[in-house]
């Protein structure tokens, strides 16, 4: 009866091509087309300035909430840019550059952070699902999407996002051990921008790395330097070509850094400290890129402005859309509309009709008093 | 015709249409090689494969959000889940994405799969394997709950649950799989959902009931009306969200009264939407209060103490007394 140590063999690998610099390791560059690279910069640079102007849309109040990208960008397109149309992307809550790429309008994006259920509506013929909003409970539906198009014998692969935060879900866990036990064609992508809201890695998680993680259920699993998005385009090609080729899941980690707020509503200065942030704008993936693309020729001029046009060109497309029609939420409940809904439609499209008609309607009730401030009158009458 | 009781009736209506349609898989907990704890999936692996009927990890939220993803390609996924009280486990996955996902994409997408779940006591079974709690998916919008009272109804809810285009959670009352044999078709026999069976007739009093309390409200009628010359119309709800309110109300019209039973815990329960609906839609008609009879408002009795839990004819004859003596 022995005691004895097992010495399962494994090793996480790191990947990183391009330094902070825009220094190149050709040994492991991965042979793109000029254009395709500049075609790759482009979508970074867009997603870059579409969080920027996203920023003071919300500021301004002409959108809602929403979560910027911002410092993500190469995780997001690095890995994105490995995917054929035809195959499935599952984003979570902060893939707009990837969904920008994958042919979401920008001004559906504008709208579904506006509150427009319609914003989350993909056209017929993409592969994509909308925003998932609880995190890590979109990874089962990515390993399902799997063995469904494996079971349907299409040539597809899957490529689910999510953060560092959401390793420590229960439904991270039975995803990637669904994929590992079907060996299904899904590739996982955890941008570990080293904060969950305000919570860090070190308080996340005992691991040593994320992806270790993939080892215990049987599926390779690869850092990479997430800022470098010719590494993070060189795991996912590998990645996807091996879902492809019918070898199973990979787990990808890229190790960024979200250089902006948890979302709009969110103020990262009471958790953690400029100097970090500064450290890691030093190592900002865009201007690494940019560098790299410089000393190659390779970078085109007036490239902003262009992004610019076509992202004003889409808020004028988004700001010319009506106000939402309250009737329509009750469109998509069911295939068919229930009699109760049918019911509470008409209840509501009654009140609408006597709220226009001013012969009819009624005074609108003051709205209660908030907190902390003086009450005035009291609704009565 | 055969004589079946409802397990073999669920697997044949299982069986069938899994002939009849190849993109419908299952998926759950024990369902392949052992099909099923309750042998409801038996010899489905043998006669389809594993490839359509899955033995999953133990993982409920990763059956039901891998299901999600399988839908949303196209798969019709039927889901087993082992024991309701283990559904909490993927409860965010139904609530957060199978009921949501044709609302969140306008239509682009819908999660046609059926969720089944033995449910309620009776059974002298543990803690998590005894609860009634239909009253929780009831209350989500995009959700259709169906809960068949005998095995003739369950094969043909099951087949027309399958068929629907949106998620149908589908209870199956524990106490009912073995309880009684009926005549079941050889072919295929659908239901609707969402409509309401009036199973006996009466002019003084309406019983509204639905999976496991058919019998006991069918029980009291006939007692009621041996005894008293009371006559109640039971009402077998079979689908209890989207409620059939219609059937409901035009019942109570008639007779004025009205007792409502389930297993669930009362406060809050499916009797208060039914309470609600009748008084919406027949308040005039109601000669006396609408009296409810349920479990009471306890998470767990323990199986000593399920006699009194549940109700049974005893309890509903004594509140249809009340009532018709108001
Ligand atoms: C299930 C769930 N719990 C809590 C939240 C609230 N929440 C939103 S984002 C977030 C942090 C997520 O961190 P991470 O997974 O690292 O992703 P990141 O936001 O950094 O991209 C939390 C706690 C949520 N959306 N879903």
């Amino acid at each position: 009866m022995p005691r004895k140590t097992l010495e399962p063999r494994f090793s996480v690998e790191f990947l990183s091509v391009l330094d902070a610099d825009g220094n190149l390791d050709t040994t492991l560059e991965p042979d793109i087309a000029p254009e395709r690279l500049q075609e790759l910069y482009r979508a970074m640079l867009l997603g870059r300035r579409l969080d920027e102007r996203m920023v003071r849309l919300q500021r301004q109040g002409r959108i809602g909430t929403f979560a910027p990208i911002k410092g993500q960008e190469a995780s997001q397109m690095g890995s994105v840019f490995a995917l054929r149309p035809t195959d499935w992307m599952v984003p979570s809550f902060r893939e707009t550059a990837a969904m920008v790429w994958r042919g979401w309008p920008i001004e559906k994006l504008l709208l579904f952070f506006s509150g427009y259920v319609e914003g989350g509506q993909p056209a017929p013929d993409q592969h994509d699902l909308p925003v998932t909003i609880p995190v890590a409970t979109q990874l089962p539906h990515a390993v399902g999407l799997a063995y469904a198009a494996q079971y349907r014998g299409d040539d597809v692969v899957v490529m689910a996002f999510f953060g560092d935060g959401a390793t420590s879900e229960g439904d991270f866990h039975e995803a990637l051990n669904f994929a590992g036990v079907w060996h299904v064609p899904v590739v996982f992508v955890c941008q570990n921008n080293q904060w969950a809201i305000s919570v860090p890695l070190k308080k996340q998680t005992h691991s040593r790395t994320l992806a270790q993680k993939a080892l215990a259920y049987g599926l390779p699993g690869i850092q990479v330097d997430g800022n470098d998005v010719l590494a993070v385009y060189a795991a996912s090609r590998e990645a996807v070509a091996r879902a492809r080729g019918g070898d199973g899941p990979t787990l990808i980690e890229c190790v960024t850094y979200r250089l902006a707020m948890h979302t709009t509503a969110d103020d990262p200065t009471k958790y953690r400290s400029e100097e970090e942030v500064r450290e890691w704008e030093r190592k900002d993936p865009l201007t690494r890129f940019a560098e790299h693309l410089k000393k190659r020729n390779l970078l085109p001029e007036g490239l902003e402005a262009e992004v610019d046009a076509e992202i004003t060109a889409a808020v004028q497309r988004f700001e010319a859309v009506g106000p939402a029609d309250p009737l329509s939420v009750f469109g998509h409940v069911y295939a068919e509309l229930p009699a109760h809904l049918a019911a509470q439609r008409d209840d509501l499209a009654a009140w609408l009709q006597a709220a226009r008609d001013p012969g009819q309607a009624e005074p609108e009730p003051p709205s209660p008093p908030m907190r902390g401030q003086r009450r005035t009158t009291r609704w009565q009458s | 015709m055969a004589k079946l009781n409802m397990v073999k009736a669920l697997n044949l209506a299982l069986l069938q249409e899994m002939e009849r349609d190849e993109d419908i898989v299952v998926i759950g907990e024990d369902v392949g090689v052992d099909g099923g704890v309750f042998r409801v999936t038996e010899d489905l692996h043998r006669k389809f494969g594993s490839k359509r009927v899955i033995d999953s990890p133990l993982a409920e939220a990763g059956i039901i959000g891998a299901s999600v993803g399988m839908a949303l390609y196209g798969l019709k996924p039927v889901c087993e889940i082992q024991f309701s009280g283990f559904a909490f486990q993927c409860f965010h996955q139904i609530e957060n994405h199978a009921a949501r996902y044709r609302l969140r994409s306008q239509g682009r997408f819908h999660c046609q799969m059926v969720i089944r779940m033995p449910y309620g006591g009776g059974v002298r079974a543990l803690e998590h394997h005894t609860e009634s709690e239909e009253q929780f998916y009831a209350h989500i919008p995009g959700l259709t709950i169906v809960v068949p009272s005998g095995p003739r109804n369950a094969r043909a809810l099951l087949v027309s649950a399958i068929r629907d285009p949106d998620p149908v959670v589908f209870f199956e009352a524990k106490a009912l799989y073995h309880a009684a044999k009926e005549d079941v078709p050889d072919e295929i026999e659908a239901l609707p959902l969402r409509q309401a069976q009036i199973v006996r007739e009466g002019t003084d009093l309406t019983l509204v009931a639905y999976g496991a309390m058919v019998r006991v409200a069918r029980e009291a009628a006939d007692v009621l009306a041996g005894e008293d010359g009371a006559q109640c119309e039971v009402i077998d709800l079979l689908t209890i969200s989207p409620l059939d309110r219609q059937t409901v109300v035009a019942s109570v019209q008639k007779t004025g009264r009205a007792v409502i039973v389930h297993e669930a815990p009362r406060s809050f329960g499916p009797g208060a939407e039914i309470a609600a609906s009748i008084v919406e839609g027949a308040f005039l008609s109601l000669e006396a209060p609408i009296r409810r009879v349920t479990a009471w408002d306890v998470s767990f009795v323990g199986f000593a103490r399920e006699r009194t839990h549940i109700p049974d004819a005893g309890r509903v004859v004594a509140a249809v007394r009340e009532t018709l003596a108001y």
